[in-house]
């Protein structure tokens, strides 16, 4: 069960092996998680974040293997990780996600495709699950990697920041409806983290560690905040980007 | 059957339960028998989540009534759902006045037993389950009579037991004889924690209600400044109008939650700096009714909701007297962390029951409450959990909300017992509640 001070004892990490997953997850079991399920696609990336969960206070953790590319392999794979919580969850983090190569993937229509289902439609398949599950428990949180990038799709990334503007404003609509179920869910929505996912790229300014990702995170948690943005001052910076003249925003995001 | 989102006094976790209200003892054994994770609730005094199980099914207590009649020594049947202000209603009219009473008149019988609440004189006269004769207990194996010499391994897992062991339906309890409903109080202003202390030690064994008032916000060499009150029933010689009137239900209450915040250092300082000086330096045999002297804030209803949106955590730990100087790491921990609070309460604790999870053991008891909202604040609880710990002492179960199981295993050496007991009357395991699952004393 979770704390007073928002601190969860059983969490599901959809998408663990993730840097920003991992940055999460051992701030959490420094904490007072217990049992760290961790699901993710490579066995070897998610045994290492188990080993690290363990060194950072886990007592029990466990992992589960799926491809996001798989929608059919949501249901199963949520299914499969609260089985292996065995209690009750307390926290799912759904962070699956793929940058991709926008220049390679918008004149290929499986890459674009591919987009699409990596970062919304397994994605809102788990939650159905995960929202069907925590509503029969009657307590629990979802927290959901977002992107600045969803608040307004830049034309250089516009596959990856347009599948999570998906994902963002469906999600608004389901912590919505959540209301009133003991169960709640929160949107992270970070800026630039350098990442393995981001290696290489120019960095941009409010880039930041994920570290101080996860910091802002596990506060925002404990509050109980709708929306984390990361670092916060990005909450200021996108109330005036998101309002900019079209040829004025082209000219400033897509240098 | 309706299904409502709960929380403990401290308003922090709410969960989402299906909630039953039985009215007899058959009603409460036929729903235990068909739930899986169930959990007695009263009047929701306890300030985590002892009380509720988030997914479950909460058996309210409140339809198990009824309050027989006092035999000439003071014995007395009362159903579980019963409050104390509404025993009290009955018994102080008739000259008795209950063993044993918490801060509040606000709590059921059974969820006293639950928790074997301690008042101001525990240090003379124990906590309450040391005033229960029987008790009648609903466990998934069937029901019981439970005393300390019928099951009383069982008897002394429900005192203190937290409702995981079973439904309380009724309980014997031995009252208090009174011949008036006032008490006869002293109260006295000190400068400094060593102080107050040492006076508590030389002299509470002269009264039987003694506690406490500890202002954390203060530093240097005003550190733990406090108001001590000593009581004692008035007799009849003591008064010049002896009555026997029950105190009164409460006329205000707070009507929404304040703004979080509003609670913060800055005011919390000031009412601290009120309230010591409105107290006299020192004044002695004043006339108090049982009301104010022992549940000031019942007058207020809902007071809770003045922490605001996301509520607030109570600390309470006891050491022995060997560990005096924990009260003063603890106290100073705080003041020096800038972590608000608002004024402990500092007691002296005699000696423990045979309860498994009783919390009282003989020596000291200091109860915080903390506003949530510090980033520090759950850290800072944490080093006072490894404080405690060190010495011995422990953390009370009916005041938490974010204890690890691992201290827990630490600080209620007797836990190991107590769960073969619970998995002898709860073999499936159906007794639990968001604190049991939190703490790991569901029994898997």
């Amino acid at each position: 069960m979770e704390n007073a001070f928002g601190q969860p004892q059983n969490v599901v990490v959809l998408g663990g092996s993730s840097d920003i997953a991992r940055a999460i997850t051992k701030k959490l079991c420094a904490a007072r998680a217990h049992t760290v399920i961790l699901a993710g696609r490579n066995q070897t990336l998610l045994d290492e974040a188990a080993r690290e969960a363990l060194d950072y206070g886990a007592s029990k953790t466990d992992t589960v293997l799926f491809d996001a590319e798989d929608v059919a392999s949501a249901r199963d794979a949520v299914a499969s990780a609260f089985a292996k919580a065995g209690d009750q969850v307390d926290l799912v983090v759904m962070a699956v996600g793929l940058l991709g190569d926008q220049v390679r993937d918008q004149s290929d229509v499986a890459a674009a495709t591919r987009m699409m289902s990596v970062n919304l439609t397994w994605p809102v398949a788990a939650l159905t699950e995960v929202r069907n599950r925590l509503v029969a428990q009657g307590s629990g949180r979802i927290l959901v990697m977002s992107s600045v990038g969803a608040v307004r799709v830049r034309s250089s990334a516009y596959l990856y920041g347009g599948a999570k503007a998906g994902l963002d404003r469906l999600c608004q609509g389901l912590a919505d409806s959540l209301e009133g179920t003991g169960v709640t869910l929160q949107l992270v929505r970070p800026g630039a983290v350098r990442t393995r996912m981001t290696e290489g790229l120019r960095e941009v300014p409010f880039t930041t560690g994920v570290n101080q990702v996860a910091d802002t995170v596990i506060k925002g948690l404990s509050k109980g905040e709708a929306v984390i943005w990361s670092p916060p001052i990005l909450k200021y910076v996108y109330a005036v980007l998101r309002h900019l003249p079209r040829p004025v925003w082209r000219k400033v995001m897509d240098r | 059957m309706s299904r409502e989102r709960l929380y403990g006094w401290g308003r922090t976790t709410p969960a989402m339960s299906e909630v039953l209200t039985p009215t007899s003892e058959d009603e409460v054994a036929q729903e235990l028998s068909l739930s899986q994770g169930a959990i007695a609730r009263g009047l929701g005094r306890s300030y985590g989540d002892a009380a509720q199980v988030s997914g479950g099914v909460v058996l309210n207590n409140r339809s198990l009534g009824g309050i027989g009649a006092i035999a000439a020594d003071g014995v007395v049947h009362v159903g579980a759902g019963v409050s104390i202000e509404e025993l009290l209603s009955v018994t102080i009219p008739l000259g008795w006045f209950i063993a044993v009473t918490p801060g509040t008149r606000q709590v059921t019988i059974g969820g006293a037993v639950a928790a074997d609440v301690h008042g101001k004189n525990h240090h003379r006269d124990g906590s309450l389950g040391d005033h229960v004769l029987e008790m009648r207990l609903v466990t998934p194996r069937g029901t019981f009579t439970i005393s300390p010499t019928l099951e009383p391994e069982l008897f002394w897992a429900t005192i203190g037991g937290m409702g995981l062991t079973g439904i309380v339906t009724t309980v014997t309890l031995r009252l208090h004889k009174i011949e008036t409903d006032k008490v006869i109080v002293d109260t006295t202003r000190f400068a400094n924690l060593d102080d107050v202390m040492a006076a508590m030690v030389a002299r509470d064994d002269d009264y039987r209600y003694s506690v406490a008032w500890v202002d954390c916000m203060t530093k240097g060499a005003s550190m733990g400044r406090a108001i001590l009150t000593r009581g004692e029933h008035a007799t009849r010689r003591d008064l010049e109008h002896a009555s026997l009137v029950a105190p009164a239900p409460p006329r205000l209450r707070v009507p929404l939650d304040a703004p979080s915040g509003l609670l913060n250092p800055l005011s919390i300082r000031a009412f601290n700096e009120l309230w010591f000086r409105s107290a006299p330096q020192r004044r002695e045999g004043e006339e108090q009714s049982l009301g104010t002297f022992f549940h000031p804030l019942d007058g207020v209803s809902d007071w809770n909701r003045l922490y605001g949106r996301r509520g607030f955590v109570q600390y309470q730990f006891a050491v022995a007297d060997s560990e005096s100087d924990v009260v003063v790491r603890a106290i100073e921990r705080l003041s020096s962390s800038g972590v608000p609070s608002f004024l402990a309460v500092l007691k002296r604790f005699g000696p423990a029951n045979h309860g498994l999870l009783s919390f009282p053991i003989s020596g000291w008891t200091l109860a915080l409450d903390l506003p949530v909202g510090p980033g520090a604040l759950p850290g800072v609880l944490d080093d006072l959990d490894e404080l405690v710990i060190e010495a011995g002492g422990r953390v009370y179960l009916a005041k938490d909300s974010r204890l690890s199981p691992e201290a827990v295993r630490v600080m209620y050496p007797r836990l190991p017992e107590f769960l073969e007991i619970k998995n002898r009357v709860d073999p499936r395991h159906q007794l639990a509640s968001d604190l049991a699952r939190r703490l790991h004393l569901v029994g898997k």
